[in-house]
């Protein structure tokens, strides 16, 4: 799977998912823009640590629920390394809570960061990829919940079933020009996002899992270099790594 | 150089046609244009003409004329 000469924006990648694709597409020979929003710390040394294996990297604060700030992330690509190839929407966060409890904020926060961010990223990247003319490639990181539902997380599955349409449609909308767009959805990964769940929650849904393990960020990323390299005729399709949990 | 020419060179790069075969007359669906094509076309027209397009004003744009008209009136 080489990358050589292709650039690569992965928002939210100073940690969790973001971080090991980002370590991954380097690896494979891609220049690397990593984006964070507040880690910066944590950013810096995901560069480092590509910059000792032999890659590039740079690293960029935007907030993705901004529109101002995803056009210059795709900026600071073109500016450091002249061009875009693939964007990796990565970036979400989560504000669990049973809908009954649900504050108006819980669920526009994930609908602006996990959606709106999607679209925000999408649509600053669309001038320089149609213009070069090389086709390219949009991973949209979603999740098992936004295929099956999940209680307490209405908010997170509305949003990442919201960005599974949206690959869809615009896998219809870029195939012409030599560009997929494809969702991952993971199950559960662990990350700091599912580090804080309970015990007892672990225990129920590792007991659904097949292959008998929680699974790694690496694990995704895995998924997401084959899609982002090789991956030529697959778009508008939503792939689940998730170890079995949803079947 | 004359704005119909620029337009028509723009035009010719974009859609990847050869610019002896566009006439004023000559329409978007003449040359096998999809609506990307005319989105693709209208940010380079954007650019190189330092101006903005409405998506209202894209609808009204049909033929080569349409748009070597509407540059001359924006510039």
């Amino acid at each position: 799977m080489e990358l050589k000469g292709k650039t690569a924006i992965i928002t939210g990648a100073s940690r969790g998912i973001g971080r090991a694709t980002a370590l991954a597409l380097a690896k494979a020979g891609a220049n690397v823009v990593i984006n964070y929003t507040s880690n910066e710390l944590k950013a810096a040394a995901v560069k480092e640590q590509i910059e000792n294996d032999g890659g590039s990297a740079v690293i960029f604060k935007a907030d993705v629920t901004e529109y101002k700030q995803c056009e210059a992330l795709v900026q600071c690509a073109i500016d450091h390394f002249n061009r875009v190839d693939i964007l990796i929407n990565n970036a979400g966060i989560t504000r669990d809570n049973l809908l009954a409890r649900m504050k108006p904020e819980e669920w526009r926060e994930v609908i602006d960061t996990n959606l709106s961010g999607v679209y925000n990223c999408c649509r600053a990247v669309m001038r320089p990829l149609l213009k070069q003319k090389s086709g390219g490639r949009i991973i949209n990181i979603a999740s098992v919940a936004g295929i099956h539902g999940n209680s307490g997380q209405a908010n997170y599955a509305a949003a990442k079933g919201g960005v599974i349409s949206f690959t869809k449609s615009l896998a219809k909308e870029l195939g012409s020009r030599n560009v997929t767009v494809n969702a991952v959805a993971p199950g559960f990964i662990e990350t700091e996002m599912t580090e804080a769940l309970s015990g007892q929650v672990k225990e129920q849904v590792l007991s659904r899992i097949a292959l008998g393990r929680f699974g790694q960020p690496e694990d995704v990323a895995d998924l997401v270099l084959f899609l982002a390299s090789s991956a030529a005729y697959i778009t508008g399709q939503v792939i689940v790594v998730d170890g079995s949990l949803s079947m | 150089m004359s704005v119909e020419n620029k337009v028509k060179g723009i035009i010719a790069d974009q859609l990847e046609v050869g610019i002896d075969k566009l006439t004023l007359d000559t329409t978007f669906e003449d040359i096998d244009a999809d609506s990307l094509d005319i989105v693709e076309l209208v940010m380079a027209l954007e650019e190189e003409f330092d101006l903005e397009i409405s998506d209202q004003e894209i609808e009204n744009i049909k033929t080569v004329g349409d748009v070597v008209r509407y540059i001359e009136s924006k510039v």
